[in-house]
């Protein structure tokens, strides 16, 4: 209890110091749009595929176990949209995120830690947890909602290929269905929750990789860590942001 | 001048310096030396405020270092270059990006200045061609070559190298030492060299402080240490046969 409670006061620790006056604006500025190709646009294909295949599942799970003359077929098309929308892309996408960059996060910071590279920015006078850490979530807090967005249209396409493609709907009731009963607040609601999944995957893993002491061991373990911590507290955070959200 | 007065700093319950006193003298290259494990890379960091020690004070000219807040300790450190033991050079940026990132962060200089000082920082450490390099792609020697680069890129007062020459051959050890003392002597800066290598004790100690687990046991000129009766000096310096010889020809 006491270890989580130190490791709890440390990360807000880092937090104060991340969020201090940056040295030299247009250096982050560079960092950010640097960090956003890194971090985001270089996701979007790993997300696309997923999307896509996400989509045709559910379009397929949802025809199948509702296989009943009452049901009216488009009803498969809005179960797809508001499965994607309300869930699978803000939170699937988020834990593939939490995947991908978590682990690349938690990794080039924790070897710039081992190497010396933070001791030598903090050398130079520069604050390393602001150097390194900032425009990180600047590009996340920016990019990864364009993902779920990227998401959420690649999603419903695939639902509606592999619908019509099987034969278990045909493309009129698809889209028909996917029009129906829209509520525009869903997209807010998943974009919400988009950013703070954002904040968390890229703070955890920071502070994961921040503190790593010792070798090239434990920036593997840091790397582990940050992947575990920041999925756990997604899949938590959407209880708390569901409800809250939604009720 | 860079003094350190009586600091103490323990990591776990271990003390790793003990009431710790020492005084680096300017325009001169100081050396710590010391068996591996002895507290001095953490007198180094100590020092430049990479931990925080204790208790004691530590004071750059008439500023008492230790007591300043970020953005002071941020205005001392503009004047301070470091060689750290692994190089520390960003690995996402070139050889160039390197030298150039405190120029950058730090002077309000055009990007034609900015490159001409980068020139002239690689071309004074002798790396010529290869500012397009990364540094996975430079050699150890040449590593250290551009860390010193960056070092004194900001023209520093004050220039830290924690174990300069580990890692290298005798020939390439000879030539970073030789191009610390160059600097040193050309810039008029204080120098203060980590290391346990007998070869620059020689070569370019002028004043020598040696550490033992945590406590200041010696300090003096690099002549003085032939003639030193101080037991745990004289088994650290003289502990090969070459050394032995060279003690037994003195005596």
């Amino acid at each position: 209890m006491i270890r989580f409670l130190n490791q709890f006061g440390k990360y807000f620790l880092l937090l104060g110091k991340v969020f201090s006056k940056p040295e030299k604006t247009i250096i982050y500025y560079k960092q950010t749009m640097s960090e956003m190709v890194y971090l985001g646009f270089n996701s979007v294909g790993i997300i696309t595929i997923i999307s896509f295949f996400m989509g045709a599942v559910i379009t397929l799970q949802t025809a199948y176990n509702t296989e009943n003359p009452i049901y009216p077929t488009y009803l498969i098309g809005l179960g797809c949209r508001d499965s994607i929308i309300l869930e699978f892309s803000s939170t699937i996408t988020a834990l593939i995120l939490a995947g991908k960059v978590g682990s690349n996060i938690a990794s080039e910071i924790g070897t710039m830690r081992i190497t010396e590279q933070i001791d030598a920015l903090e050398m130079m006078g520069i604050n390393s947890a602001t150097y390194l850490i900032l425009p990180k979530i600047i590009a996340t807090l920016i990019f990864n909602p364009l993902l779920t967005l990227i998401s959420i249209i690649v999603g419903i396409v695939g639902g509606g290929i592999a619908g019509t493609l099987s034969g278990v709907i045909t493309l009129e009731d698809f889209i028909y269905g996917i029009q129906y009963a829209f509520i525009p607040y869903y997209i807010t609601y998943s974009m919400i929750k988009t950013l703070f999944f954002a904040f968390i995957i890229t703070t955890v893993s920071a502070f994961q990789g921040y503190f790593v002491t010792g070798g090239s061991l434990e920036v593997g373990r840091a790397s582990t860590r940050a992947v575990v911590y920041s999925s756990v507290l997604i899949l938590l955070f959407n209880v708390i942001l569901t409800q809250l959200l939604l009720s | 001048m860079i003094k350190a007065k009586n600091i103490n700093l323990s990591f776990s319950g271990k003390k790793v310096l003990d009431d710790v006193s020492v005084t680096f003298e300017p325009g001169k290259t100081n050396l710590i030396i010391g068996r591996s494990g002895s507290g001095k890379t953490v007198l180094l960091k100590s020092i430049v405020g990479l931990h925080n020690v204790e208790s004691g004070e530590i004071w750059f000219e008439d500023i008492l270092f230790n007591n300043l807040d970020f953005s002071g300790k941020t205005e001392i450190r503009k004047k301070m270059g470091m060689l750290f033991q692994g190089s520390a050079l960003f690995d996402s940026m070139t050889t160039e990006q390197n030298v150039r990132f405190p120029l950058d962060m730090f002077t309000s200089m055009s990007l034609d200045e900015k490159t001409e000082r980068v020139n002239f920082c690689l071309n004074r450490v002798n790396i010529t061609n290869s500012n397009k390099l990364f540094p996975a792609e430079l050699s150890g020697g040449m590593k250290k070559r551009v860390a010193i680069a960056r070092a004194i890129a900001l023209n520093p007062k004050y220039l830290f190298c924690d174990e300069p020459n580990s890692g290298l051959d005798p020939l390439t050890a000879i030539l970073i030492d030789e191009l610390i003392k160059e600097i040193t002597e050309e810039y008029q800066m204080t120098t203060v060299v980590n290391t346990h290598d007998m070869n620059s004790v020689m070569e370019i100690g002028e004043k020598i402080v040696f550490i033992n687990e945590g406590i200041i046991c010696w300090e003096g000129s690099k002549n003085e240490i032939l003639n030193s009766d101080c037991k745990i000096l004289n088994d650290f310096v003289f502990a090969n046969s070459l050394a032995k010889q060279l003690k037994k020809s003195h005596e």
